[in-house]
């Protein structure tokens, strides 16, 4: 699924930066019905990932309350060069991946 | 005597704008839905990593370099880069067809491509991918003024989705003008009442959770008034579109906008 990355793409070694991060997905409730009262089965995100350099730097779990395309931000120190990954999981074996590099000065 | 006084009101309006019709905005008072949204709002429109309408953007630029239909075309085969070929298209949509002899919306153009270049199955109306499409397209447009609505041939059509713009319809008995001439600037319930200026469609509608047409929202303002919403593409709510674009004429487009 389409996503949207904000990393810096430089910092300095230390620096308090901000990552934001924005995906596609419908985020069904589970909660709603169709119009002939079928339970419209819950279809979302159950948890995000964020990596950097393979470490595990932020972690969230997302619930049904949850806007459609949900959107995070997070922040961490830069303390090296190199790439930040990010996983969202969810219903139906759902998965999704990106990544974004950094270079730390 | 009323009727006096009603010529007397009559002459002062003419005499205070002359070019305008009654209840429209004159061109320099006109301003985008942007303009009445909130901080946070405007803030998530700016920036192209929070704006979720550039998801389907996304979307759209892949659906774009994509073979489809027993033709085995993408739309890039016909129309290349769309940065340099889409810029601006849609800032002049609706535009009048002269096989079909009446305008089409960007979104039938996009229809009408898939149908008899591609030879793909139709899109439907507020379909995912015709949605994704659109915006890619319109983005192209992002800061260009509106110029739909001059083109000479589309003048009737024009006419025609102004006098569907100022008819009274519905249950509680309101023009589109009532509200977005005569009461912008004030609320109804929360919401703020805009000058529907069709600048940033398709737009994401955090109260729809999506992105949706400029149709779409016209229908919801139908609904609004309990009045029975005019079909998707039909020829109403086409009208009502060109009107809505030539009374936006020199506003820059937005695509894809946010709106509460
Ligand atoms: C086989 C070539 C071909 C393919 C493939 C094709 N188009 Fe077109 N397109 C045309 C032609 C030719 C026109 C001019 C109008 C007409 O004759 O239909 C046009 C017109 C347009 C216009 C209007 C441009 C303007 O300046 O008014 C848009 C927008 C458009 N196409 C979008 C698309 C999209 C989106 C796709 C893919 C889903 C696509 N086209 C696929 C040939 C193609
Ligand atoms: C009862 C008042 C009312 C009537 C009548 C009404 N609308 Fe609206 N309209 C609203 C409100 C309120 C909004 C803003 C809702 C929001 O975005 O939260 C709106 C939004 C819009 C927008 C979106 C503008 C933007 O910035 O994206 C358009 C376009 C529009 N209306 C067109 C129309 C048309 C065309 C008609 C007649 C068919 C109509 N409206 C009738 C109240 C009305």
């Amino acid at each position: 699924m389409a996503a949207l990355i904000n990393v810096p793409s430089k910092a300095k070694r230390g620096d308090i930066i901000e990552i934001r991060t924005l995906t596609s997905h419908i985020m069904e409730t589970g909660f709603r019905h169709t119009a002939d009262g079928k339970l419209v089965p819950r279809n979302i995100i159950t948890s995000f990932i964020c990596r950097y350099n393979g470490a595990e730097v932020f972690r969230a779990d997302l619930f049904p309350a949850i806007a459609a395309n949900p959107y995070l931000s997070f922040f961490t120190v830069a303390k090296e060069s190199g790439k930040f990954e990010f996983e969202w999981i969810g219903d139906n074996g759902y998965s999704s991946t990106a990544s974004a590099s950094i270079t730390v000065e | 005597m009323i009727s006096w006084r009603a010529i007397a009101a009559a002459t002062l309006l003419a005499a205070a704008a002359p070019v305008l019709l009654a209840g429209e905005i004159p061109p320099d008072a006109r301003r985008s839905g942007y303009a009445f949204m909130g901080a946070d709002t405007r803030a998530m429109q700016d920036d192209d990593t929070s704006n979720p309408g550039m998801l389907f953007v996304l979307d759209g630029e892949a659906l774009w370099a994509k073979k489809i239909g027993s033709a085995d075309k993408a739309c890039a085969d016909c129309h290349g880069d769309a940065q340099s070929s889409m810029k601006g298209v849609a800032a002049r949509y609706p535009a009048f067809d002269k096989a079909l002899g009446r305008p089409v919306t960007l979104d039938q153009r996009i229809i009408l491509c898939r149908a008899n270049h591609q030879q793909a199955t139709p899109l439907p109306y507020e379909s995912r991918d015709l949605l994704a499409l659109s915006a890619f397209i319109a983005h192209q447009s992002r800061g260009t003024p509106i110029t739909a609505g001059d083109d000479p041939q589309a003048k009737p059509f024009v006419e025609q989705g102004r006098v569907l713009y100022m008819q009274r319809a519905g249950q509680l008995n309101l023009a589109c003008t009532n509200c977005h001439d005569d009461n912008f600037d004030k609320r109804l319930a929360g919401a703020p009442i805009t000058q529907a200026q069709p600048t940033g469609y398709p737009l994401y509608r955090l109260e729809w959770q999506t992105l949706g047409s400029l149709e779409r929202r016209l229908r919801s303002c139908m609904s609004g008034v309990r009045a029975q919403a005019y079909d998707y593409g039909s020829p109403e709510l086409v009208a009502l579109e060109l009107y809505l674009m030539s009374r936006a004429h020199g506003l820059p487009m937005e695509t894809p906008a946010v709106r509460p």
